[in-house]
């Protein structure tokens, strides 16, 4: 399996990520490199292999249910380019 | 040509935590616009979710309730989309592991004969926060409370068939969720809300027409109306020549009508994988076993037990046990009237929650207590006060003017029973009414209903109806 240059330009967008257009084939052929490596992986028996979902051999710990958090919107809202009653201001966005 | 509708829900019921579920933020509602969203919330960099214990063993006692696989080894995973009000560029949700996988809810539609519907599976997840596109000079507001916010979300399989079953199946989840204390279900504040996968075939297909998404339903009104549109709308479309398109569609309930989100087309391609900051969520055996034992007795049970035990017929009991609220009044005020479930059950469905509903209350808010009304009910089952009077009685206490036995001694409402006096009344009525009483001898029986009216006149309503029937027949029998 490899990927084209229309792939690249789609995963980009959804990434958000500002591409030059100059750079494109290389990136088309390094992310078929790394597909062509999955696809080498792929032949191996996995057939009673557990899935890992995470590289270390845990489980999650569980927090009680409590409120532990403050109020520190100041703080955070300093961060902010616009703020307004509380909220934080962004570009308009329309449904 | 002939049409069937396939319907299938997506569920989305806010757990009701203290906490939120990846951070110590409270998630009570109403707060001051991101007085409640913490770092963990905002997406600063360098924090770390840590998972909510409670959202979890709430989780699992949904699964449980519905007989549906607990997952050993879930696993949390990142949906990517681009949005204002989810700061960190991705949701945290479940995808190929959910903590719930396949059960089951029995569902009915009133006439109708009970039908089983498949839960593909429910998953765990946070919510985002909420736009408010009001006018800031051009801009959108963000409030951030609500980021985070544990959500279950419960997936049903396409086996709803009318958009008559899709309420009846979110009826049923909403009073489940209910029972089980794991939501508060207010859907005004959305805490519990639905999208409707609606799709359309001619009837006899096996293979699924494509479907639309109609989203963010919350109220069951909004849910039954959307869908018959959407399928009234994809019917008109494909009858016309044309093709439904797999899309995104919002309910716009001023105009009635469906139209299409163009906008989040293109973010269709989440991107799931594994969320590498939080590890797999294990859950065993002995846990299950604990969360099991802990359930409360749900609501197919509990209508049964009406059924088997209080005698109720199917319809009252489904009604009675719809939400654990009025199912708990009606089980006190029975306790309370001593015996006759029935005569409670009636009085329940009919007068109080009729007068409930005029004041647009729920039973939780009602001026008259189980207590109140077990207490009345009582009092016509050891025949102080007629079924009619009791009306009367019920309305003084709605109105605040005490329990029944106090309205019944002030008011002197006490039923006569006293035959003698009843008798003395009834040869009154028949001395002054002879031409009545010969036409009622040469036949005329609905004249019967006449001398009733009259000894109830005579007696302001108390005597007893079945003494006042029975001596009347005697006495008119000559």
């Amino acid at each position: 399996m490899s990927v084209d240059q229309t792939d690249i330009t789609k995963v980009a967008l959804l990434a958000r990520l500002e591409i030059d257009e100059a750079d494109v084939p290389q990136y088309v052929d390094n992310l078929s490199n790394i597909l062509a490596l999955v696809e080498q992986m792929n032949e191996v028996d996995t057939d009673r292999v557990v899935p890992m979902a995470h590289p270390l051999d845990a489980a999650q710990r569980l927090r009680p249910d409590e409120v532990t958090e403050v109020d520190q919107r100041d703080r955070f809202q300093a961060l902010a380019p616009q703020v307004e009653a509380g909220l934080y201001l962004v570009p308009k966005v329309i449904e | 040509m002939e049409w069937e509708v396939v319907i299938g829900l997506e569920i989305h019921a806010q757990l009701a935590t203290r906490s939120k579920i990846f951070s110590g933020a409270s998630t009570a509602y109403g707060a001051a616009p991101n007085t409640q969203a913490c770092a963990v919330d905002l997406g600063l960099p360098g924090v770390l979710p840590v998972l909510n214990r409670e959202a979890v063993r709430m989780a699992v006692k949904f699964g449980l309730a519905i007989d549906a696989q607990i997952t050993p080894r879930s696993v949390f995973a990142r949906k990517n989309y681009f949005y204002p009000d989810l700061p960190k560029g991705y949701q945290i949700s479940q995808f190929e592991l959910p903590v719930v996988g396949v059960g089951q809810l029995e569902i009915q539609v009133e006439g109708k004969a009970p039908r089983v519907i498949g839960v593909t599976r429910a998953h765990l997840e946070e919510d985002a926060g909420k736009s408010l596109h009001e006018d800031f000079h051009g801009s959108t507001g963000i409030d951030l409370n609500r980021a985070g916010t544990p959500l279950l979300e419960i997936v049903s399989e396409p086996d709803l068939r009318s958009a008559k079953e899709a309420v009846a199946y979110m009826k049923k989840v909403h009073s489940l969720v209910q029972y089980l204390e794991i939501c508060d279900g207010n859907m005004q504040e959305g805490s519990f809300r639905c999208d409707a996968n609606v799709s359309v075939r001619p009837m006899g297909q096996a293979a699924l027409g494509t479907r639309s998404e109609i989203k963010n339903l919350n109220s069951f009104r909004f849910v039954e109306r959307a869908i018959n549109i959407e399928v009234e709308r994809q019917i008109d479309l494909i009858e016309g020549g044309g093709k439904v398109v797999q899309e995104t569609r919002l309910y716009d309930s001023d105009k009635d009508e469906t139209r299409s989100m163009r906008s989040k087309e293109e973010a269709f391609d989440y991107r799931y994988f594994p969320d590498p900051d939080l590890l797999p969520l294990e859950i065993d055996e002995a846990y299950i076993e604990a969360v099991r034992q802990s359930l409360p007795e749900l609501p197919d049970a509990r209508k049964g037990r009406f059924i088997a035990e209080l005698g109720l017929g199917e319809y009252e009991a489904g009604v009675l046990t719809a939400s654990r609220e009025l199912a708990d009044y009606f089980e006190e005020a029975v306790k309370v009237a001593g015996d006759d479930a029935r005569r409670t059950a009636n009085w329940v469905m009919g007068d109080l929650l009729g007068a409930l509903n005029r004041v647009g209350k729920e039973i939780a808010e009602s001026p008259v207590s189980a207590e109140l009304l077990g207490g009345m009910l009582r009092r016509i089952n050891d025949n102080t006060i007629s079924g009619k009077i009791a009306k009367q009685v019920f309305e003084c206490m709605w109105n605040g003017e005490g329990d029944a036995d106090t309205i019944i001694e002030q008011k002197g409402l006490k039923q006569v029973t006293d035959s003698g006096a009843i008798e003395k009344i009834i040869d009154e009525i028949i001395a002054s009414n002879p031409g009545q009483v010969e036409q009622y001898r040469a036949g005329k029986e609905k004249l019967f209903g006449f001398f009733v009216g009259q000894v109830m006149k005579a007696t302001q309503g108390k005597a007893n109806p079945a003494q006042v029937n029975e001596l009347l027949k005697q006495k008119l029998a000559g």
